[in-house]
């Protein structure tokens, strides 16, 4: 015990991240409240910047730092606050009902979680990176959201369930290659923000056409 | 620099567009006074370039427009300079009688006229670019160019609606031909791996499968625009639609364009033809003819009539191409460059005889307003140029001798009875039975002309006021002029035809007629040999003459003289009208009859007892029914199963997004080794 090697509690503190992600991805799938749903979103954002941080740290890659603050600033700070504002603007804290009903949800949702793992085992083997057991979780986030998206009925956790899509993307991104370009993870970054903005407008038009954000109402516009 | 004709040829067309552009800035009465004769000019000179062309090998040149890397080819070899000869000659003609034929709308409609003659000169230039285009890139942006300025055309009165739906049918169908030029020339090049110019596609050869199914998506394409069956739909309803210089055009010259094409794609393009390509196209070509032919004796409008009668023609010509390629194919040279010389005579005849009806037909329709033939009639005695101009034109569709319809649709008839024996011994059986089918259509064809001629131009006037009606003024006498003079031409020296056209037989099939057709002196045509069969127009039209000449002396000579002027017998019942003369309808009654199972036919009669009695008989296209409703039926029933997919739900769209992604993972997950 000459030397205590950082590596190993690192690489522990990764799948703890890992993991963690994939459990806020469950709850976000049962969570009913639109604000609590905000909330683990932040929370997220937060565990995908550490393990962002934590892989930059391990792997001595600077460009990753960046990643991680960008993810904290937007992910965690500017995304969650805007969301806030808009549903005290819209006055939307609760979500009524899902689509299906959520045990049935979850038990897709593991079913999902088998599937990506089986997905993630052979493409991990090719991966050189040390982050590459994260893949079958990052694949598996990323079809929770997908899942989440399809079950809600309202407009706002559908919009959350495509920033979360996004996170779990991310986190994929990272753990097969080390990141994207640094410009193209500004590019995501920007859209992702613009994107809120042009939701947050849809938002107001939605319920102005339709006094309500339930996107039943949307099955109108289609024509006999 | 010596002026080769391929560079008057490019000449020409910038020409052509540069009077088009010009239209759009030039008042519409100084445009109709100056352009249209200059556009006529042109052409002349276009035909001139032809002619010249004719005589000598293929030349070459590359333009520098058109995409990077792929810039505009140009060639004109004899099978163009053959073409672009029949689009001046006609198109001079045409042109001219346009001066005319649009003062009416120059005066009243300035703006629409502008837009007319810019889609005029337009139209005419993508026809001059078709024929010498060497790349299919600029084939098809010629071809298309082509097709939108005769969509145009054929809307200029969009106002009404059956125009806009005619319009509609045309440009669909239009296409749909587009689309299967564009596989045809796609499969063409696959596997050169160089770019589209013809030069690399003649030199590539594809497998039987694959040259096959070439030739069926250009017989589709070239079909769709020539009015093959069952591809024929969109004719009689677009060039009646059409104004009548327009419709002139389009019959006379736009059909041929398809012919041209064909002719490029399989002689030029495809290497070797299979014997059943050369059986389909006679098959089709008489089928087409046939039925073209039944439909012109049945109908009643006359633009539509001489449309359904162009349907009959290019069947008639599709059929000898059909031969050309069937004895092409077998090696029979000789009698492969029969058919094909009589095919392409028999598109120059067409362009004239046909272009000069539609120019007859626009004059009545603009002196009269009245395109019903039931309304018409004894306009000989207030239309008389109209009425002789047009009697050539009927009398050489009907393919009477002297005139010109009579000698390509005997040529062609010799190249059925010749019929070398060819390898398959049941086309030997067949192949007569397309001579009856010829012959059959000829006397049909006839019988149209002379229902058309007689309830137009002859009897009493079924409720028009005669002395309102005017004839054509001098722009439109010299246009039909020109095409009656060319009908009467042509008719008159079929050998020097055919030795104008030798070049073009030897650089398809490698034979020529003219030694010897002209074997026997510049007086007499001799397809084959003597002993089987020449014809002299010249004599026979001297017998005529003399004979029509003598009988008249002598009737003057030994009549006596004794002059009685009473009314004709009028069987016994005094109080005729001139309703009770034989209508249009009742003239193609035992046509109708006769080949009942040909037509749609809907039928009202009135029963006795009726105080207001009337009568409504429609014939209709069965292949309407045949061919296009279980189309539509069947696509309307697709699209309702896609309609089930379109549920208006996000989630639902999501969803499909899902398992496609699903799928799609697992599917590389299965593929992996």
């Amino acid at each position: 015990m000459s030397h205590w090697n950082p590596a190993p509690f690192a690489q522990q503190l990764l799948d703890l991240f890992a993991s963690l992600l994939l459990l806020i991805a469950f709850a976000m799938l049962s969570q009913r409240r639109i604000l609590t749903l905000i909330h683990l979103f932040a929370w997220q954002g937060l565990i995908l910047t550490l393990s962002i941080a934590d892989s930059a740290w391990l792997t001595h890659q600077p460009h990753l730092y960046y990643s991680a603050a960008l993810t904290l600033i937007i992910k965690v700070l500017i995304l969650p606050l805007l969301l806030h504002r808009l549903i005290r603007r819209l006055d939307v804290v609760w979500d009524v009902e899902t689509l299906i009903n959520i045990p049935t949800t979850m038990l897709v949702g593991i079913g999902l979680v088998v599937f990506s793992f089986n997905l993630a085992l052979p493409i991990s083997h090719f991966s050189s990176t040390i982050l590459r057991n994260t893949l079958g979780i990052a694949l598996a986030s990323v079809l929770l959201s997908f899942m989440m998206m399809i079950t809600r009925r309202k407009a706002v956790p559908q919009v959350i369930g495509f920033l979360a899509l996004e996170n779990g993307l991310f986190l994929a991104a990272t753990s097969a290659t080390y990141g994207m370009p640094m410009v193209v993870e500004l590019g995501v970054a920007l859209d992702v923000l613009v994107g809120m903005f042009i939701f947050g407008i849809f938002f107001f038009q939605i319920r102005e056409t339709f006094d309500s954000l339930d996107i039943r109402h949307m099955e109108k516009l289609k024509e006999e | 620099m010596p002026l080769l004709p391929l560079d008057l040829v490019g000449l020409i067309l910038t020409g052509w567009s540069g009077l088009g552009l010009l239209g759009l800035v030039l008042p519409a009465r100084l445009g109709r006074c100056l352009l249209f004769p200059l556009i006529a000019g042109l052409s002349a000179l276009m035909a001139g370039a032809g002619l010249w062309a004719l005589q000598g090998g293929a030349q070459t040149l590359v333009l520098p427009i058109g995409l990077p890397g792929m810039p505009f080819h140009l060639r004109l070899d004899v099978l163009s300079a053959f073409f672009l000869t029949l689009l001046g000659l006609a198109g001079s003609g045409i042109s001219a009688y346009a001066t005319g034929y649009f003062r009416h709308m120059a005066e009243t409609q300035p703006g629409d006229f502008q837009r007319l003659i810019l889609l005029y000169a337009l139209f005419l230039a993508s026809m001059g670019m078709v024929l010498v285009a060497d790349d299919a890139y600029f084939f098809m942006v010629a071809w298309e160019s082509m097709a939108l300025s005769s969509y145009f055309l054929v809307t200029t009165d969009h106002e009404i609606p059956a125009i806009r739906e005619a319009g509609f049918l045309y440009l669909l169908m239009a296409h749909l031909g587009a689309i299967a030029l564009l596989l045809c020339f796609g499969l063409l090049q696959s596997g050169t791996g160089g770019d589209y110019a013809f030069a690399t596609l003649r030199h590539h050869s594809l497998t039987s499968f694959w040259s096959s199914t070439a030739f069926i998506l250009a017989l589709i394409g070239f079909g769709a625009k020539a009015g093959l069956l069952p591809l024929h739909t969109w004719l009689p309803e677009a060039h009646p639609a059409a104004p009548s210089p327009v419709s002139a055009l389009m019959s006379g010259i736009m059909l041929k364009m398809a012919l041209y094409g064909l002719l490029r794609v399989l002689f030029d393009l495809l290497g070797q033809p299979l014997w059943w390509w050369g059986a389909l196209l006679v098959g089709l070509g008489s089928l087409t003819a046939l039925f073209g032919v039944l439909f012109a004796a049945v109908q009643s409008d006359i633009k539509r009539l001489l449309a359904w009668s162009s349907v009959e023609n290019m069947g008639l010509i599709l059929s000898g191409l059909g031969l050309t390629l069937l004895f092409h194919g077998a090696g029979q040279e000789t009698v492969a460059a029969l058919a094909l010389a009589a095919v392409l005579y028999h598109a120059l005849n067409h362009a004239f005889f046909k272009g000069l009806l539609f120019l007859g037909a626009g004059s009545v329709l603009h002196a009269t307003a009245e395109r019903n033939m039931a309304k018409l009639g004894g306009l000989i005695r207030v239309m008389p140029w109209v009425a002789g101009l047009s009697l050539v034109g009927a009398l050489s569709l009907a393919g009477l001798p002297p005139f010109n319809g009579f000698v390509s649709e005997w040529l062609l008839l010799q190249a059925y009875l010749l019929r070398p024996d060819l390898p398959q011994p049941w086309l030997n059986m067949v192949l007569p039975l397309g001579a009856a089918v010829l012959a059959l259509v000829g006397a049909l064809a006839g019988f149209a002309m002379v229902k058309f001629y007689g309830i137009v131009f002859l009897g009493q006037a079924r409720g028009l006021v005669l002395s309102e009606v005017q004839d054509i003024g001098v722009w439109e006498r010299f246009g039909m002029g020109w095409m009656a003079l060319g009908c009467v031409l042509l008719g008159l020296f079929p050998s020097s035809v055919i030795l104008q056209l030798d070049t073009v037989t030897h650089a398809l099939v490698g034979q020529g007629l003219g030694a010897s057709a002209a074997r026997h002196g510049w007086l007499w045509v001799t397809p084959v040999s003597a002993n089987r069969a020449s014809y002299s127009p010249l004599i026979l039209f001297a017998v005529i003459g003399v004979s029509v000449g003598l009988t008249f002396l002598g009737v003057r000579r030994f009549f006596h003289g004794r002059w009685r002027r009473a009314p004709a017998w009028d069987c016994g019942y005094p109080f005729q009208t001139a309703r009770m003369q034989d209508s249009a309808d009742g003239f193609g009654q035992p046509i109708k009859q006769i080949f009942e199972s040909f037509f749609g036919l809907s039928r009202e009669i009135p029963s006795p007892f009726d105080s207001h009695p009337h009568y409504h008989s429609e014939v209709r296209d069965p292949l309407w029914a045949l061919c296009y409703l279980p189309l539509v039926r069947g696509v309307a029933r697709l699209v309702k199963w896609v309609g089930v997919l379109q549920q208006g739900r996000i989630s639902t769209y999501l969803l499909f997004s899902f398992t496609t992604l699903m799928a799609l993972l697992a599917l590389v997950t299965g593929s992996r080794p």
